[in-house]
């Protein structure tokens, strides 16, 4: 009888909506309206991190010029490094690659309103996982040996993901501590397991590392496009459609948004707690892997060292956006892949590429400053929210 | 005629999508109390934000003393001697109120605090305008009302000629309504002048010099108290006819929908916050659940709703136990739940509203099917219950941070009562609501009860309750000590109820 009643007043609702000319009836056409709004449209999305990049360039030049270098030589190396030939590209590519992987496995938790800093730990335990899949396992075809060895790493990075998941779920560990330890739990499972039981054996090597991955577990080349490249950019478009689209997705953004809302909402919001840090151990995981197959060719401790890590820059600099995450893993593994050609054409050291990432870090993160040093208006419902529990709402 | 101390001129501000001021001139005289009027969303607090300097208008002038002056920033406001208390503290819980109210006024002796003489001067200002409070209290164990006096008495410290007071009645007892009224005329008596906003037509009445009425960010009249009522004041804030009465018919009980049996909740300290309550709300009628804030209340709506754990008891919809702390099971079984805290537990606010339309749905078809989100489906939801619940929005696709506090409820009332339910529990319906959005959601459940469905209406305001319930049970520490009938019950035994004076163990009979 209710059901009817509230029938009768949709019907009477929709012709009212008919009646109504400046009201969207299609919400394509009601969002692209949206977008027309300076609030919604791209330049207000991007403007921060382009402004903190190019401050950091700039701050990146005075420094160089400081230690004797002649910025503009060095800065033309640098993307003449980066993009200047097939083999430069492919090197950039390769550098970004494991980068989109740890942005995104990064901005995943961020959705949630987790704090991921244990991508670095989850990297690792894909990269060792891969790397013991790819040479333990003979004779299998490519085609089934690649993607075993990567599902292999993705698996061990969910679950090492999981655990910090469960802590802060069911007992409260802020993820950011126990990821934090974590990140040196898997350093020294992966220093020992590389120095010991899965050493490689082979003559004269005293190297603490694994031995090569079989052929048919190494991730090949089309061009001079890394496979694991394309892979990534597959993996950004489905974490997207994940998050735009699906109703797992509405529950990992609500409960980053509001917690409290999404348990009256009928969420299982410590489920979903667990599952975003799961989701997130995959995707670094995988970047591990990949990195493992695509480009070092064995397991091999020191070779993945601060990848996790930069996928925090990653998703800063990609404000959470899976393909914001692609530009700007694409920008730093420009600069990590150009970083050579810069040092032996300018006469300086690589590390100031660490100085320059550095640098765009805290100018994203210390967006307030930006905003006030270029009067720009606080934009309210699109401010990252790092965290939700930690003097968050 | 006295000295005009504050004025604005002109004042033009537009938000996307709405002009929240258009040319608003007001004045403020020395030692008044001007009462600005109107309803959610008419543009007060942003006029108020202006004058404080929390927002910049678009154009027009603030005059002070008779000269313009350009406040870009809330420290010029201060600069300026203009205290503001927001609807909402901004207090740092874990400090002391001597901490809180020093915070940013540091009295200071070389490099260190000089809390000694702090402590005296808010010793002092607490005499002179009547504002007991302990300096050395820590301000999150205090009431509400203690703490908005230390909201005051930081404006004070300021040294403030004109304090704006935001919708301060809002979190406030009867009782604590009345002292803060008395505070309220120290504070003129000696200088102060106060803008005092509100939509509550009593308070107006009871305390102003002068009324300034806002509707939909013009001002459209100004009087004073004695030349007007309650009726003319709702009529103006509105702008049309405003019937203040629910009309009902008598309830035609059904049979019992929500059933609570022996339910207990023992907090941290093994104290009953909710101690053995049992009660049954029948298809059909209205139960209203009376009580001060703090008894036990939002404790008891929680764990009814399924938010919270309880230790001992049942929770039975049309008959079926549900199980403890499972929302989804509750609303799938046909219950609504209007949370107390709508930016808590009501809304998403950075979510657009179509997506706050669907927060309990969202998985079901046809909103989603096999856990893909149908957009299109979202979307023509949205623009119905905008339309049908009368929200005002400039779109769909709006954040719900972006609405005004009466227009957000009715996104989550929309929400709820266009399902198809039996048992409704709202909490604190109306809270921080103008007399608009009051009316047409009292009328809402009165219609849902009529319809069949059972009503839990829980409110610390007792008007409310007495006017919609059909049978009322009063809270008091964690109990209920009474339940009457509506027709039998009278303003003064619910009082004394709810103040536990009168421990009454009668059970009124539903029919």
């Amino acid at each position: 009888m209710r059901r009817l009643a509230a029938n009768q007043a949709v019907q009477e609702a929709k012709t009212a909506v008919e009646d109504q000319t400046p009201s969207q009836k299609n919400w394509l056409s009601a969002a692209l309206q949206t977008l027309q709004e300076p609030s919604k449209n791209i330049w207000y999305a991007v403007r921060i991190p382009l402004i903190a990049i190019i401050l950091a360039l700039l701050v990146g030049a005075v420094i160089l010029a400081l230690s004797g270098a002649d910025p503009i030589v060095a800065y033309q190396a640098l993307f003449r490094g980066a993009f200047g030939s097939a083999r430069y590209i492919q090197r950039t590519l390769e550098k970004a690659t494991p980068l989109i992987f740890a942005g995104l496995a990064v901005a995943f938790g961020f959705k949630a309103g987790i704090f991921n800093i244990g991508a670095q730990g989850q990297l690792l335990m894909g990269a060792l996982t891969a790397g013991f899949v790819g040479f333990a396992v003979k004779g299998l075809p490519p085609a089934i040996h690649i993607p075993l060895a990567l599902v292999s790493g993705a698996v061990a990075g969910a679950l090492f993901g999981a655990i910090p998941g469960a802590l802060r779920a069911y007992s409260g560990a802020h993820e950011v501590i126990t990821t934090i330890m974590l990140n040196y739990v898997a350093i020294n499972i992966t220093d020992y397991l590389s120095d010991g039981p899965l050493k490689d054996t082979s003559p004269g090597n005293i190297v603490a590392r694994l031995p090569l991955i079989e052929p048919s577990a190494k991730i090949p080349l089309l061009g001079p496009v890394p496979v694991g490249f394309i892979i990534a950019l597959v993996v950004a478009g489905l974490i997207a459609y994940v998050l735009e689209r699906t109703t797992f997705g509405f529950e990992i953004n609500s409960v980053g948004l509001n917690p409290h809302a999404s348990t009256y909402a009928g969420m299982k919001t410590k489920l979903l707690i667990v599952s975003a840090l799961v989701v997130s151990g995959l995707l670094a995981g995988v970047g591990g892997a990949v990195e493992t197959q695509g480009v070092v060719g064995r397991f091999q401790p020191g070779f993945n060292t601060g990848l996790g890590f930069d996928g925090l820059t990653v998703a800063l600099l990609g404000r959470n956006n899976p393909f914001g995450v692609i530009l700007a893993a694409l920008l730093l593994g420009a600069m990590r892949g150009g970083a050579n050609l810069m040092q032996f054409d300018a006469k300086v050291s690589a590390n100031i590429i660490d100085v320059i990432q550095g640098l765009m870090l805290l100018f994203v993160t210390a967006d307030v400053l930006i905003r006030t040093v270029f009067r720009l208006r606080k934009d309210k419902t699109s401010e990252i929210s790092l965290t939700t529990s930690w003097g968050g709402k | 005629m006295a000295r005009t101390i504050l004025e604005t001129k002109d004042i033009n501000k537009s938000f996307p999508g709405t002009q929240a001021n258009q040319n608003v001139s007001i004045r403020l005289e020395e030692g008044e109390v001007l009462a600005l009027l109107g309803e959610n969303g008419a543009g007060k607090s942003t006029l108020m934000n202006i004058i404080y300097g929390l927002y910049n208008q678009d154009d027009g002038e603030i005059w002070l003393d008779g000269k313009p002056y350009a406040i870009n920033e809330p420290h010029d406001a201060i600069a300026a001697g203009i205290g503001m208390v927001h609807q909402h503290f901004m207090l740092i819980p874990v400090f002391t109120v001597l901490e809180n109210i020093m915070l940013g006024a540091e009295v200071a002796n070389g490099p260190f605090l000089d809390k000694a003489e702090a402590r005296k001067r808010i010793i002092a200002l607490s005499q002179d305008y009547g504002l007991e409070v302990d300096p050395d209290a820590i301000v999150e164990e205090l009431p509400v009302g203690i703490q908005q006096r230390v909201e005051i008495l930081k404006a004070l410290f300021r040294e403030v000629k004109i304090l704006i007071l935001d919708e301060p009645t809002a979190v406030l007892t009867p009782q604590e309504t009345e002292e803060l009224f008395v505070i309220m005329r120290n504070l003129t008596k000696q200088g102060v002048s106060i803008v005092f906003i509100t939509h509550k037509l009593k308070e107006v009445l009871a305390i102003a010099d002068r009324i300034v009425i806002m509707r939909r960010g013009k001002v459209v009249g100004e009087t004073r108290p004695s030349e007007v009522n309650e009726h003319d004041l709702a009529n103006m804030m509105v702008g049309r006819e405003v019937i203040l009465q629910v009309e009902k018919a008598a309830a035609q009980p059904g049979e019992a929908l929500f059933e609570i049996e022996g339910l207990s909740i023992h907090d941290a300290a093994q104290l009953h916050s909710v101690n053995n309550v049992s009660f049954t709300v029948r298809a059909g009628e209205i139960l209203g659940l009376a009580g001060v804030q703090g008894n036990g209340q939002t404790e008891l709506a929680e764990a009814i709703t399924g938010l919270r754990h309880y230790n001992s008891g049942t929770v039975r919809i049309a008959g079926e136990v549900m199980p403890q702390t499972n929302p989804r099971k509750q609303v799938q079984h046909g219950m609504a739940h209007i949370p107390e805290d709508r930016h808590k537990h009501g809304l998403i606010l950075q979510d657009p509203l179509t997506d706050n339309f669907v927060l309990c749905t969202y998985n079901q078809p046809p909103f989603a099917h096999r856990g893909v989100r149908d957009r299109q489906a979202i979307y023509e939801n949205a623009v119905e219950l905008i339309q049908r619940f009368d929200v005002r929005t400039s779109s769909a696709l709006t954040p719900a941070g972006d609405l005004s506090g009466g227009n957000q409820q009715k996104v989550i009332v929309g929400r709820e009562l266009s399902r198809d339910v039996k048992v409704v529990i709202a909490n604190q319906p109306t809270r921080g609501l103008d007399v608009g959005s009051i009316e047409y959601i009292h009328r809402t459940l009165v219609r849902l009860r009529d319809e069949g469905a059972a009503v839990l209406l829980i409110s610390s305001e007792l008007d409310e309750i007495l006017s919609l319930s059909d049978r009322i049970a009063v809270m008091y520490r964690g109990q209920i000590v009474s339940t009457l009938n509506a027709a039998e019950a009278s303003r003064e035994e619910i009082g004394l109820l709810m103040a536990g004076s009168a421990q009454r163990t009668m059970e009124a009979e539903a029919a």
